[in-house]
C-alpha cells in the first residue's frame, strides 16, 4: 500500500430521509451522480451490497424512509464524490423542502 | 416464416363478435409481444460479432429513447424522468453486462441471452415487498422489448399513428392498444385469438364496428394493405376479394343496415310472444353515459350495472360522494324502471394498484368480487353506502357477484344491515326494502340454488363466467377458446335448474350474459321460462323482434327437444335450422352464421 492510499476509500452510513424512500427517481439521481465520478460506489443494506451505478441493483435493496445505508466509495475522487452524495441524501434527493 | 398471400384471393372463418360488413385495407399490427425468439447456439468465432450486434442494438435504442425524450414538452417533466430511467436501465449492469456475459459464456444468441437476463431480473424484482418498486419491472420489460425490436430490425409501431381508415389485423389487442387507437380511423378489427367475451369483442361492440376474432392465422395470411372484406355477422373474412365479392357484400351490408333500422323503430314495443307471454328485456351497462342509448333501444330497465369503471378510471379509489352521484343519476334517469347495481367485481386480472393483490397464478379463481369485498370491509362499505343512498332516487336493486355459497350471502347481508343502521343513526334516507339478489355464475351456486333462494330476492345468471367455470375453459386462452360453448348440454341443464328453483321459491330469475344477446339462444331462453334477459343495448331491437315472432309453446317444445341432444354442436345446428325456418328474413339479412 502506498502512502495516502487510505483516501482512496471512503465509508459512511447515510440515512434515507425523504418520504418516498429510495424509489426509481432517487435511485436515478444516485446513478447520475456516480456517472460523474471515476470512483466506484457501493451501497450496502443488511447483508446485501450492490453496485451504486446500477439503478436496478439499487432498487432491489428496497429502502423505505428511515433506512440506513452503508456507503462505500473506492477511487481517486472518492472524497469529493462522498461529499456530493452526502449532500444529495441530506437534501432528500431534492424532493421535499 | 409463413408465406404471405400476395394478391391471391383467400377466405378465412373466425368467430363473429360484432356484426356489420366492411370492405377496406388491412393494417397489420405486429404486437405479438416479441414472442418466441429465434434461439440458437453460436460458436466461439461468432461471440464477438454477437456481442457487437447486441451493443449496436443498445446504441440504437439509446438514440430512439433520446429522440422520444426530446419530443416531451418542457412542462411534462414526469414523463421525461421515466425516459431518463429507461436510459439508465439500458446500460445497467444487471441487463447489459449480464447479457454480454451470457453470450460469451453460454454461447447463445443475443435475443436469447437478453431474454434470460430479463427473466433473472424479473425473478429478483418479484421478491421485493414494495409494490411500487417491484412494478418497475415494467420499465425493464419496456426497455428489453425495445432492444429486441432493434435486434430484429423491427420498428416499434404506435397505433396512435394510423392516418387513414383501415381494418386492424392483429394477433391480439390489449386494453392499452385499444385506448391508444385513433378510433375514427378504425373500420373494424380482426384478430388471431379471442372469443365472444374477449376485450376486442367488447370494444368493437361498444363502438358498433364489425369484428371477427379467433381467426388463428390472420396475421400470417394477411399482408399489410391487402384488401379485405370482413363480415362481422358470419365471421367470414375474404382476403383480396374480386369485384363480384365486393358488390355482393356491399349489397348484403345495405340490406343488413336497412333491416336494423326497421327493427330499431319498433323496439319500444314490449317483448311479447304471439301467444301473450311477456319477458322483460333490460340492458347491461358499464358507464353512466350509456343510459341514453339504453332508453333509445327500448330497454325496460338496467339488469346489470357493472360498477368497475369508476374504480379503474384513476389511480385513486373513488369516494362515496362520487359513487353516490353516479348511481343516483342512473337511478333518476331510469326511474321508474329498475336499476340493478352489481357490487364490485374486481380482482383477478382487472384490478388496479390501490389494493395489494398477490400475484395470482389463476386470477379467475382468486381473490376477487365478493371475496375481495368481504376481505376489504372499507372498500365494500363505501360502495354499499353509496348504493343505499342512491336507492331513494329511483328503483334500485342490489346484487352480489361471484357467490359460491350461502355463507357469503349471510356475511354480505350482515354488512348491509350494519350499514343501514349507520345510515339510520345519521338520519340519511334509503330504501329499506331494497331488493337483494345474487349472481349465479359459479357451478356450486347452481347446485345449491334451492338453499340460496331463502336468502335473496332474485337471481341473475351470469353465463359468461358460469360457462368458463363449469366447462373449465379459460376463454382468453386461444388453444381452448373454441370449447367455450353456451350450448353445451351441461350449461342448459344448469340454467334450467336455477330457473326451476327460482320458480319454486317464487323469486325472479334473470339472465345477463352474452347468451341473452345471441339470436340463436332466444328460443331456448324463452322456453326455459326466464323472467328477464339483460343484454347490450344495441342487441335489444333484434332480441325483441325474435321474441315477438316465437310462440311460447313453440319455444318450450324446442327447449324440450334440445335437452335430448348430446353435444353443443347438435344443439346449435338444431336451433339454427329452427330459426331459419321460423324467421327466414333474419337469415337472409345476415344475422345468423351461414
Amino acid at each position: 500500500m502506498i502512502p495516502g492510499d487510505f483516501n482512496m476509500e471512503q465509508t459512511k452510513v447515510l440515512k434515507i430521509s425523504n418520504n418516498l424512500g429510495l424509489h426509481a427517481r432517487a435511485a436515478g439521481k444516485i446513478v447520475a451522480l456516480a456517472n460523474q465520478y471515476e470512483s466506484k460506489l457501493f451501497l450496502k443494506k443488511d447483508a446485501d451490497e450492490v453496485d451504486g451505478s446500477s439503478i436496478l441493483s439499487i432498487l432491489t435493496l428496497s429502502c423505505p424512509k428511515g433506512t440506513e445505508v452503508e456507503v462505500k466509495i473506492v477511487g481517486e475522487d472518492s472524497e469529493a464524490f462522498m461529499e456530493s452524495l452526502t449532500e444529495l441524501f441530506s437534501n432528500k434527493f431534492g424532493e421535499e423542502q | 416464416m409463413t408465406v404471405r398471400s400476395n394478391e391471391s384471393k383467400d377466405t378465412m372463418q373466425g368467430i363473429p363478435v360484432s356484426p356489420g360488413i366492411i370492405v377496406g385495407k388491412a393494417h397489420l399490427v405486429d404486437r405479438s409481444r416479441v414472442k418466441i425468439l429465434y434461439q440458437y447456439l453460436i460458436d466461439e468465432k461468432q461471440v464477438a460479432g454477437e456481442v457487437e450486434r447486441f451493443e449496436n442494438a443498445i446504441r440504437a435504442t439509446d438514440e430512439q429513447i433520446k429522440i422520444l425524450k426530446n419530443r416531451v414538452p418542457e412542462h411534462v417533466k414526469e414523463h421525461s424522468f421515466i425516459l431518463d430511467s429507461h436510459l439508465m436501465i439500458l446500460k445497467d449492469s444487471m441487463l447489459r453486462d449480464s447479457t454480454i456475459r451470457r453470450i460469451e459464456e453460454e454461447k447463445i444468441n443475443a435475443e436469447w441471452a437478453l431474454k434470460k437476463s430479463f427473466h433473472e431480473i424479473r425473478k429478483i424484482f418479484a421478491q421485493i415487498d414494495d409494490e411500487y418498486i417491484s412494478n418497475r419491472i415494467q420499465d425493464v420489460e419496456n426497455v428489453s422489448e425495445r432492444i429486441l425490436r432493434n435486434l430484429s430490425g423491427e420498428m416499434v409501431e404506435s397505433l396512435a399513428e394510423i392516418r387513414e381508415r383501415v381494418i386492424i389485423v392483429a394477433h391480439d389487442l390489449s386494453p392499452a392498444d385499444t385506448t391508444e387507437l385513433n378510433i375514427s380511423k378504425v373500420m373494424g378489427f380482426i384478430t388471431d385469438v379471442g372469443g365472444q367475451t374477449s376485450h376486442t369483442a367488447i370494444m368493437a361492440q361498444a363502438l358498433e364496428i364489425p369484428a371477427v376474432v379467433g381467426l388463428e392465422s390472420a396475421t400470417a395470411r394477411i399482408a399489410d394493405r391487402d384488401l379485405l372484406i370482413v363480415d362481422g355477422s358470419t365471421g367470414e373474412v375474404i382476403i383480396n376479394p374480386d369485384d363480384a365479392d365486393i358488390i355482393h357484400y356491399q349489397e348484403k351490408e345495405l340490406q343488413h343496415e336497412k333491416y336494423k333500422s326497421s327493427i330499431a323503430r319498433i323496439s319500444h314495443l314490449p317483448a311479447e310472444t304471439p301467444d301473450g307471454y311477456r319477458i322483460a328485456i333490460k340492458a347491461n351497462i358499464e358507464f353512466l353515459e350509456e343510459v341514453a342509448a339504453v332508453r333509445d333501444h327500448g330497454a325496460e330497465g338496467i339488469g346489470l350495472y357493472r360498477t368497475e369503471f369508476l374504480y379503474l378510471r384513476s389511480k385513486v379509489l373513488p369516494t362515496e360522494e362520487e359513487l353516490f352521484n353516479d348511481y343516483k343519476e342512473v337511478a333518476e334517469i331510469m326511474n321508474p324502471d329498475p336499476v340493478t347495481i352489481r357490487t364490485l367485481d374486481l380482482g383477478g386480472d382487472k384490478f388496479a394498484s390501490h389494493i395489494e393483490i398477490a400475484n395470482e397464478m389463476n386470477p379467475a379463481m382468486g381473490l376477487r368480487a365478493i371475496r375481495l369485498c368481504l376481505k376489504e370491509p372499507g372498500l365494500f362499505r363505501t360502495q354499499l353506502r353509496a348504493i343505499l343512498r342512491a336507492s331513494t332516487f329511483g328503483h334500485v336493486q342490489l346484487m352480489f357477484p361471484m357467490i359460491s355459497g350461502v355463507q357469503e350471502v349471510i356475511e354480505a347481508k350482515e354488512i348491509l344491515t350494519r350499514i343501514k343502521g349507520e345510515l339510520d343513526s345519521e338520519e340519511i334516507l334509503y330504501d329499506e326494502n331494497i331488493p337483494v339478489g345474487v349472481m349465479i355464475e359459479i357451478p356450486s351456486a347452481v347446485t345449491i340454488s334451492d338453499l340460496l333462494t331463502k336468502h335473496v330476492d332474485f337471481f341473475s345468471i351470469g353465463t359468461n363466467d358460469l360457462i368458463q367455470y363449469a366447462l373449465a375453459i379459460d376463454r382468453v386462452n386461444e388453444h381452448v377458446a373454441y370449447m367455450y360453448q353456451p350450448f353445451h348440454p351441461a350449461i342448459l341443464r344448469m340454467i334450467r335448474q336455477v330457473v326451476l328453483e327460482g320458480k319454486k321459491a317464487g323469486i325472479k330469475v334473470s339472465l345477463c350474459g352474452e347468451m341473452a344477446g345471441d339470436p340463436l339462444c332466444i328460443p331456448i331462453l324463452l322456453g326455459l321460462g326466464l323472467d328477464e334477459l339483460s343484454l347490450n343495448a344495441r342487441s335489444i331491437p333484434l332480441v325483441k323482434t325474435i321474441v315477438r315472432a316465437i310462440p311460447l309453446e313453440q319455444a318450450r317444445y324446442d327447449f324440450e327437444q334440445v335437452l335430448q341432444l348430446n353435444t353443443a354442436m347438435e344443439v346449435r345446428d338444431y336451433l339454427l335450422k329452427r330459426m331459419k325456418k321460423m324467421i327466414p328474413e333474419l337469415g337472409e339479412k345476415g344475422f345468423f352464421p351461414t
